[in-house]
């Protein structure tokens, strides 16, 4: 495409103008309601066209370019992969690419403060529950906006059993995964007869109502005002200052990490595996080659649900006070964010895109207003040019003697 | 010869239409039996109906898988049906497209396995075994219909006449011994519908299972077919041979309309 042929510039211009009219009203007029007069900065509607012409002109360019791309792989032989996907299948790249992280992972709590990394904890606490998420949507195609419901089950398991009978942060891991696990049971039960949007909208309903119970049910969950002095983990009776107990907390989510990815990646690949995605690609089809439906989609819900609720566990454990404001829908969005963005069903892109969307908005809190504009800017930027996300899904091959 | 399948009396209503009106059918062990008929005759929806994605209004639908006694699978939900042994491809194919071509095949073979979770996560020896077991016997159905040049491709990145070969191959995987196949030839070229005439033989003779088809092109099912039944409207209007069916006017009347009768 050329550039600037006439009608492209004369699109433009209308898109331009377009814009400056919808924006006119909060843009170009303020009203000082103190001194009664108002402003008109007009050169905000300068910038505002200018800008939207000439983004309009690129946006086209890119979007033309993009289709051009894929037209030449659905003739080629093989598809186009981006220079990301090379990297992460190169063993000659990601060999050394993995040692120096691991050494890094290893050594980061010594060269960085506490404060940096008390957000590694909570990113890696985000990595691990992202992972569990991406078993239901990336893997199963079951869109679940209440996936926070389970975090928080697992939150106040701990909470509420250290608080009660004294029960310790080792004893409560497993005890929060089973109750999250069974309230996936249960809850997937109902709502997984359900497709696609439908499916969204009640799993989005369900984490509300358990959020509202929290709040409201002040003798089980003492409301609003939460509750506080949990625990910290323990290490076999041994006092730690907190210093020594957030890098224990640290090592500790490295280890879960770890765990998680070593399960998610043993399930990837296997029959249930399997079957999770076929249900995903075409539920029909799926059913009508043998597989039950019914059973495939409450599997993926209850395991998704058991990583929510280790990963509540932690974070009850590591912030020593939980509220029902640690698990509004805004935390189940961010986290489907890291996983739509990062690449669904692709564990390496999860965990990039759990240390985007976490760490990026701790080190810009200049930009902190804006950061709802610019995850909204993000997600349909990437979903115009790569749907599959950062790193799109890579499936197992297998080789043959001939 | 005994029946697998037995179609008795089926009716299937959408609303005030009934795609299905009181329809029989019958397929004998080893036989090839093609239904024909106009488009939005109701055949699709046939087969809907015996492999439980629909639940038939009335009538009854009885298999006899070999070994066992013949039962009613009305009300059954599909994967049920499947596992007992009726395998079906679709019409619109319906292939997993984002996985590889022997995923799609070792999906057909799900519910001939038993590992779960835990035999997912922990890997004991009987799941290891079970894996390559299930590579290998999808690979030997892959080369059997002639795909195994394919077989770490994505489903969605193969020629149509090979996606319509790897609906066969799922089928196949799920160990069936009644195939049904809707429309198998559509939008294949000559040359392709000549290899399927022969993979449809072959996978009656060799794997001894019987096949119920739909389809249109009339050279492939007057060649294959051991028995033919014609659908107009939801209904039988006539059943035979091939030569028996091309000499039937009632047949002539529904495909061509009255005049040419
Ligand atoms: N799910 C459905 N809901 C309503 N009507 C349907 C449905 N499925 C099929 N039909 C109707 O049933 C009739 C038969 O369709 P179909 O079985 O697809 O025909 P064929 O496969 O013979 O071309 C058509 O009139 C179609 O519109
Ligand atoms: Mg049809």
């Amino acid at each position: 495409m050329k550039l600037f042929t006439i009608s492209e510039i004369k699109k433009s211009f209308f898109i331009a103008l377009w814009f400056m009219f919808l924006t006119f009203p909060i843009m170009v007029i303020r009203v000082n309601t103190v001194e009664n007069e108002i402003k008109w900065r007009w050169e905000n509607m300068l910038f505002i066209g200018l800008g939207s012409f000439f983004l309009s002109i690129i946006w086209r360019y890119t979007i033309e370019k993009k289709e051009a791309g894929e037209k030449k792989s659905e003739t080629g032989k093989s598809a186009e992969i981006s220079f990301f996907q090379q990297v992460v299948e190169t063993p000659r790249f990601y060999v050394p690419a993995t040692i120096v992280t691991g050494i890094f992972a290893l050594v980061f709590p010594f060269i960085f403060s506490i404060y940096q990394t008390n957000i590694m904890i909570t990113t890696l606490i985000y990595v691990m529950i992202a992972l569990g998420l991406n078993i239901v949507v990336g893997l199963a195609g079951l869109l679940d906006l209440g996936y926070v419901a389970f975090y928080a089950v697992g939150a106040y398991s701990y909470a509420l059993l250290n608080h009660h009978y004294g029960i310790g942060f080792w004893t409560a891991l497993p005890i929060g995964a089973a109750t999250a696990f069974t309230f996936g049971i249960l809850l997937g039960f109902p709502v997984l007869r359900l497709r696609g949007d439908y499916l969204a909208i009640v799993t989005l309903g369900f984490g509300e109502i358990i959020r509202l119970v929290l709040e409201n049910w002040n003798e089980f969950s003492f409301g609003p005002s939460g509750i506080d002095k949990i625990s910290r983990p323990g290490l076999f009776g041994i006092e730690l200052s907190l210093h020594g107990n957030i890098i224990y907390t640290y090592y500790l989510m490295i280890g879960l990490t770890l765990f998680t990815i070593f399960v998610v990646n043993r399930l990837k690949d296997s029959r249930i595996g399997r079957a999770w995605i076929a249900l995903r690609e075409d539920e029909t089809a799926c059913q009508a080659m043998g597989i039950d439906n019914t059973k495939t989609k409450l599997t993926a819900f209850a395991l998704g649900a058991t990583w929510a609720g280790i990963g509540g566990v932690v974070f009850a454990a590591k912030t020593t006070f939980i509220n029902p404001a640690s698990f509004t829908i805004w935390e189940s969005i961010i986290i489907l964010c890291i996983v739509v963005l990062g690449g669904m069903g692709s564990i390496l892109g999860v965990i990039l895109g759990a240390f985007i969307l976490i760490l990026l908005p701790e080190y810009l809190r200049a930009f902190s207003e804006f950061r709802m504009l610019i995850f909204g800017a993000a997600l349909v930027i990437m979903m115009v040019f790569r749907p599959g996300g950062v790193i799109s899904e890579v499936r197992k091959t297998y080789k043959f003697k001939k | 010869m005994n029946k697998v399948l037995e179609v008795k009396n089926l009716r299937m209503n959408f609303g005030g239409l009934s795609a299905i009106d009181t329809f029989n059918l019958d397929v004998s062990d080893g036989e090839i039996v093609a239904v024909i008929g106009p488009n939005g005759a109701g055949k699709t929806t046939l087969f809907n109906c015996i492999t439980g994605l629909y639940t038939a209004s009335s009538g009854d639908i009885l298999i006899s898988p070999p070994d066992k006694k013949t039962k009613s699978i009305i009300g059954f939900k599909p994967n049920i049906i499947t596992e007992s042994g009726l395998a079906r491809t679709f019409q619109n194919i319906r292939l997993f497209s984002n996985m590889t071509v022997l995923e799609n095949v070792m999906i057909g073979r799900h519910c001939r396995l038993n590992s779960g979770i835990i035999g997912a996560i922990f890997r004991p020896k009987t799941t290891v075994n079970e894996e390559e077991q299930v590579v290998q016997d999808s690979y030997d159905i892959l080369e059997k219909i002639g795909l195994e040049k394919y077989v770490n491709e994505f489903a969605k990145n193969l020629p149509y006449g090979a996606q319509r070969r790897l609906e066969i191959a799922r089928a196949l995987a799920t160990d069936p011994f009644l195939l049904l196949l809707d429309e198998p030839a559509a939008g294949m070229n000559m040359q392709e519908t000549k290899e399927l005439d022969d993979l449809i033989l072959k996978i009656r003779d060799e794997e001894k299972i019987s096949i119920l088809l739909i389809e249109h092109d009339m050279s492939l099912v007057m060649s294959l077919s051991d028995r033919i039944i014609v659908m107009d409207y939801g209904k039988n209007i006539a059943q035979g041979n091939p030569a028996e069916i091309k000499r039937n006017t009632d047949v002539i009347k529904a495909y061509l309309g009255e005049t040419f009768a």
